[in-house]
């Protein structure tokens, strides 16, 4: 194929992209020194409450999600015969 | 003929008689001039009737019915707008129906008219999924009719034991205090996905055409939001079922590979947040939940759309056969991200300013557990619709999908829907002013903007190292057991089952049954067959003796 090459589709870029998305976090983190709270729960207080809790429970959640796969996955054709997609 | 609703209705009597451009500008017209009507009706209730002694009011404008009579009749603009370039009338007519029964059901104030819309809009959807015209689709059209009608049947018996009570049919805050309001709110229930009653929705929205998922998303689930508003505001119930409605969808869409079927699991967790919304009550809780209902219409029709798009070029929606879109529909692309912001709730866009009034209002009632699962619902689905959806659609793999940029009038209606989100995520004045309560809430103040940054920038970083480290569970092509297996693998393979034990059993019983049936009919018929005792030819002495043994027992008899 002649189509040009995008530029997403160098890894270099990408990597570019996610360290300044680690930057942008950090930056974040941090932001929790220029600001007064008003929080209505104590655990507001924490140090990058949010940001901590962010990046926890989202890990987590894919985690729990991946070991739920094993238990609930099925097969494409479990319910019915595979069709193919109709057009409009 | 004020009712707006009606309007609508009666608009889509004319659509199969137009042609081309008259029937797209038609179709325009119908929900324009719906809205219009709307803005001018006086506040209150009019041409309220009779009927054998119970009073009922066919149109009801409050403040809480108008702001979601806007919002369907904004969403059925949008849907008529996305579906333009479809060529047969049918599913117009059908969208126009469905749309004027919601508007119809939301300016009920009564409970037999709003009987009467819902199982119109419930009748008149499933040909949003028969249209797609497989036998899937037949199956699905037929499961998803069933509920619907099992809701209304649940709503007219509750109805019933009310109106026997003696409360009459107006419909105002019903409560949980007799079987009627229950039946009434497992009614609702399943319109609005509750946990258990959920799983027709992520079963069925997926298998209807490309507009009609659009349409579908719109409508069903948010009459129901309207209906809980109205009739359980503060029930406390309702904030624990809405929290479980938040979390359980989350993991499913994470690992589901139909992204139109993570868009439904994805609804059913935001409808969790109106749920919850409208649990806490109040003028904060109930406006939270009516503000985030008009921001997920939108935002909701905006992804399904955007999935819509997809499907209809590439003939999938599946996570595992999608990559790389966005070289050939940047326009669709950028359109789905404005989507995605908005129901990830960040700065500037439609969910910061409506989902985070649930938040205040359960902060402000120092719901210390509530609040962390809404919190994890946050950020989980940011993760799914937020990441996921444009991720694996748009980026990831490119697998070398070529294919033209959505039709013209499909982008203009997922930029009709798009600007809406941003509207309201920039200038929430012009939402907040048309909800049921004034408005005491400030979203842009310097916490809540980062904090919600906080949270979601760490959410994506979180996405970033799993995709980067290969944790992140790849898209397969499967499907996950929801409750659905209930209603279409294990009652089928138990009738089944249970017709299989029947004729097993007829087998063995039946014989031997047969064979001593026959014996005993051959003993007792022994004496009169050819050679049975009684078919002898006895001797006339033989005869004598018996009469006169006969003769000799009726004397005694008499004689004593």
């Amino acid at each position: 194929m002649t189509e040009h090459r995008r530029w997403l589709d160098r890894p270099r870029n990408v990597t570019r992209l996610v360290r300044a998305l680690y930057l942008l976090c950090g930056l974040a983190f941090l932001a929790d020194l220029l600001y007064r709270k008003h929080p209505f729960f104590a655990v507001e207080h924490w140090f990058g409450f949010y940001a901590g809790f962010g990046f926890l429970v989202s890990v987590s959640l894919v985690l729990a999600a991946k070991q739920l796969r094993r238990v609930l996955r099925r097969d494409e054709d479990y319910y019915e015969p595979p069709e193919p997609d109709p057009d409009e | 003929m004020s009712n707006p609703g009606l309007v609508l209705i009666l608009g889509a009597v004319l659509v199969p008689l137009l042609r081309g451009w008259l029937r797209a500008a038609w179709l325009v017209l119908v929900p324009v001039a719906g809205l219009a009507l709307l803005w001018r009706l006086p506040a209150g209730t009019t041409g309220g009737i009779e009927l054998f002694g119970l009073a009922l009011a066919p149109l009801r404008v409050d403040p809480l019915s108008r702001v979601f009579a806007t919002a369907f009749l904004a969403a059925a603009l949008i849907c008529l707008v996305y579906g333009l370039h479809l060529r047969g009338p049918g599913q117009p007519v059908t969208t126009l129906v469905y749309a004027g029964s919601a508007v119809g059901a939301v300016l009920a104030g009564d409970l037999l008219t709003l009987f009467v819309f819902w199982e119109l809009s419930g009748i008149a959807s499933v040909f949003l999924i028969w249209a797609r015209g497989t036998g899937r689709s037949y199956q699905a059209g037929m499961r998803y009719l069933t509920v619907q009608v099992i809701s209304g049947l649940l709503l007219l018996a509750g109805i019933a034991l009310r109106v026997s009570d003696g409360h009459g049919l107006e419909f105002v805050r019903l409560g949980l205090d007799g079987p009627g309001e229950v039946l009434i709110l497992l009614a609702i229930g399943i319109k609005a996905g509750f946990p258990v009653l959920h799983a027709w929705l992520p079963d069925t929205y997926p298998e209807a055409t490309v507009v009609g998922a659009v349409v579908l998303s719109a409508f069903t689930t948010k009459l129901g939001i309207y209906a809980l508003a109205r009739g359980y505001p503060g029930t406390e119930l309702l904030v624990w079922v809405g929290a479980v409605m938040t979390v359980f969808p989350i993991f499913y869409a994470v690992i589901e590979n139909d992204l139109r079927r993570v868009l439904a699991y994805s609804m059913i967790n935001q409808l969790g947040f109106m749920v919850v919304g409208v649990g806490i009550g109040g003028a904060l809780g109930i406006n939270g939940a009516a503000a985030h209902a008009v921001a997920d219409i939108l935002f909701k029709a905006l992804l399904f759309m955007s999935m819509g798009a997809v499907l209809l070029r590439t003939g999938t929606v599946k996570g595992s056969e999608l990559g790389g879109l966005y070289k050939s529909m940047p326009q669709t692309t950028i359109l789905c991200l404005v989507g995605a912001a908005s129901i990830s709730a960040f700065p500037l866009f439609s969910g910061f300013a409506t989902k985070s009034m649930i938040m205040e209002a359960v902060g402000r009632e120092h719901r210390l557990v509530v609040w962390l699962v809404l919190l994890f619902a946050s950020a989980g689905v940011f993760h799914h619709a937020g990441i996921k959806i444009p991720f694996f659609a748009f980026f990831a793999h490119d697998r070398g999908w070529r294919v033209a940029e959505a039709p013209v009038s499909m982008r203009v209606a997922m930029a009709l829907a798009a600007a809406g989100s941003i509207t309201i995520g920039v200038a929430p004045g012009w939402l907040y002013r048309i909800l049921p309560y004034p408005v005491d809430y400030v979203p842009y103040t310097v916490p809540h903007v980062v904090n919600q940054l906080q949270l979601l920038l760490l959410a994506s970083m979180a996405f970033t190292v799993l995709i980067r480290t290969g944790l992140y569970p790849p898209e397969l092509r499967s499907v996950n057991l929801d409750l659905e297996v209930v209603y279409r693998r294990l009652l089928p393979g138990w009738w089944g089952a249970a017709v299989g034990t029947a004729a097993r059993l007829r087998g063995g019983f039946e014989p031997p049954l047969r064979r001593w049936a026959a014996a005993g009919v051959a003993l007792a018929t022994r004496a009169v067959r050819p050679g049975g005792r009684l078919a002898l030819a006895w001797s006339t002495d033989a005869m004598v003796w018996w009469v006169t043994v006969l003769l000799g027992l009726l004397i005694l008899m008499a004689l004593l």
